[in-house]
């Protein structure tokens, strides 16, 4: 990608646990390269314990990665010195959170935490103008009248007005990226789609990008243009949605497209097998970390860590056996 | 999760209209403000409430309970009403200050040592651990013992610094509990610094915590302060219902016939006390709704 | 040929909250087979949880609420009417419950062995020869190695931690299992693992379940009927099939819509807009009526009644053409 927004390249981090006698090193990410464009929306896809939210967290700051760099616009943002700078980058790419019952303050108001944030990153404005800011913000994510939800405690929302809420909060630092960390996951079916379709609309509205975490790839296929798929820490495989959808060549993402249920199509027999155990992540040994569940592993895969190879147009698998587009359709 | 959810009021407590409601529907709360209004009347008007000048020793010593003297007189003859009248100042006195000077301090130490986390916990922590293993009662007596009759202002000091380290364990915990609750990282995501985070962001949602704190620190303050005083070790020239104490139990009052001087003293010690201590029962119900009687339905 | 194992009928629930009671379950009627597998579908709040634990008769004790009226026909006796001795008899034995997070409701200070053997002798005169035999038993039923009767919860997987919950719930090969939402804290492989071993199992043992879950797509293939759920009533109660091919009731058709597909052409998608009303203060006329797309007047002027459209019972004023209330 041609001068992409954001920019990670070998993305790694390392949390140790166990005690002074018994220390041991979680590898919740290792060595992940991602990208996002301009006005794009792209999925992030991946069981709880793939590692997804710990990117979402280093992308957003909050962890600082073991190792690896971050560029935002051309400028490593890996390391920021000073305060402003690290402000800078804080309106520039927000987050919004999963829980809508824990990411609001329930002590003060909804206009608090949006002023707060008007505040701190665009200080030029006055006290009025912060106030139309966030009534404007408001109105933004569909919360209308908007000067009602202003005035309102956080209880008195719903979950998913409250989700809206989030984002209202994230579109008043003026971003370009809005990491959204499953921003759906806790919310009733028939309110998640108002969301997703928010999501979209901003996108077309107001060019803001989104880094969609999700482990529903359904809601990953409907919002999303490029598609990310994590496994135990790993980043598996990496497409456009569709073309990952409809021809998945990691045997992961052939395992998590089979188990989606649909009910508009037949119960599959395949893989009822897999019961789901999850992978090794704590002092993970050297090759795939998704070979003991594998169907199709041989003797390489056990051994030799897979490297993320080129398929196709912006399609890269990390598995041994994968085969480029050219040579095979391999069968859905 | 439930519809009802998005309708419930939170478990936290507003200090505002919605608590007062709620204290006056909780018979122990009410009880225990009544009890702690009385005494803020006595002490904030003495001048007006007392018969007499309570150090005056112009009426016969030792005479019992007549329409003048409520409650008799002292072996120095003293009128005793007054003197428990003018005596609630002390120790509504002391019963804040330490209360307030405790929950600052927990709160400060608590409240930093979870959310700061690290070494900073690590010494915090243990410091705490020290002081609460520490038997404080007799740390206490060394102390004021060390200034000849330990004035107010030793005492408020002394009982303050050594009694947070309950209630800092308890804000830690809380705190602990919440660290990691979304707000706040949205808070530290948004720009905001550590210490605007601890005190607006966190400490508004611990509102009945430490409020909680507070009042069983001023309960604390009450009784500790009146037993050192009755033991001898605060200024016995001052006027409280500790050294009231003390000079009764020096003269005898319960045998020589001057029952009340001796009995009066504790009796309003332990009703002061009472009133901190259903207070911050029904402080406890009032913010934690699992705590409260269950509603019955309604039929019909 | 079926026969009749569960008759709920009229069953009322309430419980009492700041604001007023609130009546999450309001005279809900069914009925259920010996091996049938029912699902009952619904957002939060509609009242799905409380129907389960009114059933399962949980209510009261800690959980908020208690039985207002109706009556639950069970194996010959009315639940509602039984003490709670004559309770101990039927739980567990003839009646078990598998709850949604095995981490709440399993004890992580004992060993799954300890667990079931208390669950044994709770409820049976088992010696403990024969209890650890059940238990092992068990175990290899959901295919998990009996080895594992030594581990405590926080050493098995979630996958394994909700086998283990079923497990128990099948020590003494109960005729009724109800589940609540036992897959929503696992991941889409092992959910649809876990699945197929619950209908594996019930197929083989031939216990009925009544699974309680927000996500209609998850049963598509498993249940044999479905029951809709919105603020506190049936909506809609028809054979699985029958209602994913053609749904009736509009809230139906609408969480039908929101479920973003995997296959298929992709399209817009709308959801339902709007929430559900306030039980404290329920409309007079049909529930849904603000947020369906195809009310009228007739809607908001009194209940809509329960219609049976070829075996789909439907409670909506869209389908009385010539067709009688199905009991009101």
């Amino acid at each position: 990608m041609s001068d992409p927004l954001l920019r990670a390249v070998g993305l790694t981090r390392h949390f140790r646990i166990g005690g002074l006698l018994s220390p041991k090193t979680l590898h919740a990410v290792d060595d992940v390269d991602l990208e996002i464009g301009r006005g794009e929306i792209v999925a992030l896809v991946g069981e709880s314990g793939s590692g997804k939210s710990t990117i979402a967290r280093l992308l957003a700051r909050i962890y600082r990665p073991t190792s690896g760099e971050i560029w935002f616009e051309g400028r490593e943002i890996t390391n920021l010195r000073t305060r402003r700078q690290r402000l800078a980058y804080a309106s520039d790419v927000p987050m919004v959170f999963q829980d809508p019952f824990s990411s609001i303050n329930p002590a003060y108001r909804i206009s608090h935490a949006i002023q707060r944030g008007i505040k701190l990153h665009r200080r030029e404005l006055s006290r009025e103008q912060r106030r139309v800011e966030a009534l404007r913000v408001l109105d933004a994510v569909g919360l209308v009248p908007a000067e009602e939800t202003f005035r309102k405690f956080p209880h008195e929302l719903s979950g998913g007005q409250r989700q809206r809420v989030g984002f209202a909060q994230a579109l008043a630092f003026r971003p370009k990226l809005i990491i959204a960390d499953e921003p759906v996951s806790m919310l009733d079916v028939s309110i998640r789609v108002g969301v997703l379709n928010l999501m979209n609309e901003l996108r077309a509205q107001q060019g803001v990008s989104f880094l969609y975490i999700t482990h529903d790839i359904a809601s990953a296929r409907y919002v999303a243009d490029r598609v990310l798929v994590m496994y135990g820490g790993h980043l598996v495989e990496e497409g456009p949605t569709e073309d990952v959808l409809a021809r998945p060549k990691h045997p992961y993402t052939q395992l998590l497209v089979a188990a989606v249920p649909d009910p508009r199509a037949p119960l599959g027999l395949a893989d009822a097998a897999d019961t789901g155990e999850p992978p090794r992540v704590v002092d993970p040994s050297e090759g795939c970390r998704f070979a003991p569940r594998c169907p199709l592993a041989v003797d390489i895969c056990r051994t030799v860590t897979p490297v993320r190879r080129e398929l196709g147009p912006g399609r890269l698998a990390a598995c041994h056996l994968a085969e480029p587009d050219e040579l095979k359709e391999s069968a859905a | 999760m439930t519809a009802i959810t998005a309708t419930m009021r939170p478990a936290r407590t507003r200090l505002g209209l919605g608590a007062l409601r709620r204290i006056a529907g909780n018979r122990k709360a009410l009880v225990g403000m009544l009890l702690l209004l009385f005494f803020v009347v006595l002490a904030a008007f003495p001048g007006q409430l007392a018969p007499d000048d309570p150090n005056a020793e112009i009426f016969r010593p030792a005479l019992g309970v007549s329409s003048h003297h409520w409650f008799g007189t002292t072996a120095y003859g003293q009128d005793v009403l007054s003197q428990l009248i003018w005596g609630a100042r002390q120790s509504l006195l002391i019963a804040f200050a330490v209360g307030g000077l405790e929950t600052a301090l927990a709160v400060l130490i608590g409240v930093s040592a979870a959310y700061l986390g690290g070494i900073a916990d690590g010494l915090l922590s243990l410091l705490t651990d020290v002081l609460l293993v520490i038997p404080i009662f007799p740390l206490v007596i060394v102390l004021t013992a060390y200034e000849r009759n330990a004035g107010f202002a030793t005492l408020v000091i002394v009982l303050g610094a050594l009694g947070w380290s309950y209630g800092a364990r308890q804000l830690r915990s809380q705190t602990l509990s919440m660290r990691n609750r979304e707000f706040l990282q949205s808070a530290r995501v948004r720009g905001e610094r550590r210490l605007y985070v601890i005190v607006f962001e966190i400490l508004p949602t611990m509102t009945s915590l430490i409020v909680a704190s507070f009042l069983g620190g001023a309960l604390y303050a009450v009784l500790t302060a009146a037993g050192l005083q009755f033991v001898g070790l605060g200024d016995p020239n001052s006027l409280s219902w500790g050294t009231m104490l003390y000079w009764a139990e020096n003269n005898e009052a319960l045998g020589a016939n001057m029952v009340l001087w001796a009995v009066m003293p504790g009796v309003c010690v332990a009703l002061l006390g009472a009133a901190f201590a259903l207070l911050n029962y029904a402080f406890d119900e009032v913010s934690n709704p699992a705590l409260r009687k269950p509603r019955r339905v309604k039929r019909g | 040929m079926a026969e009749r194992l569960l008759e709920v009928r009229d069953l009322r629930v309430a419980y009492a909250t700041d604001g007023g009671d609130v009546i999450p379950v309001d005279r809900v009627d069914f009925d259920l087979d010996r091996g049938e597998f029912l699902a009952i579908v619904g957002e939060s709040g509609c009242g799905k949880s409380t129907l389960m634990y009114a059933i399962a008769r949980l209510l009261g004790g800690g959980l908020p609420g208690e039985i207002l009226g109706g009556s639950i026909q069970f194996h010959g006796h009315n639940m509602v009417e039984l003490s709670d001795r004559q309770l101990r008899h039927i739980r567990w034995r003839e009646l078990s419950v598998v709850m949604q997070s095995a981490m709440n409701a399993l004890n992580p200070v004992l060993s799954i062995e300890a667990q079931m053997r208390d669950a044994c002798k709770a409820h049976s005169t088992m010696s403990n020869g024969q209890i650890q035999a059940r238990s092992e038993e068990v175990l290899r039923l959901v295919g998990i190695d009996p080895i594992h009767l030594k581990s405590f919860p926080h050493q098995l997987s979630g996958g394994m931690r909700q086998r283990a919950m079923i497990a128990m719930a099948l020590l003494f090969t109960p005729d009724l299992v109800i589940m609540d939402e036992p897959t929503s804290a696992l991941d889409v492989v092992a959910q649809r693992s876990l699945m197929m071993q619950i209908k594996q199992l019930q197929e083989q043992l031939g216990f009925a379940v009544i699974f309680v879950t927000h996500d209609m797509s998850l049963v598509s293939h498993f249940s044999d009927r479905l029951v809709v759920m919105y603020a506190g009533q049936i909506v809609e109660l028809a054979e699985t099939r029958q209602c994913f091919d053609a749904p009736l009731h509009p809230y139906t058709q609408g969480l039908l819509e929101a479920f973003p597909s995997i296959r298929g052409e992709k399209k817009h998608l709308t959801g339902i807009p709007g929430s559900p009303p306030d039980l404290r203060r329920p409309p007079e006329g049909c529930r849904f009526a603000p947020r369906c797309p195809h009310v009228h007047e007739r809607c908001v002027a009194g209940p809509p009644p329960v219609y049976d459209v070829e075996g789909d019972l439907v409670r909506c004023v869209l389908y009385d053409r010539d067709r009688e209330a199905v009991n009101a």
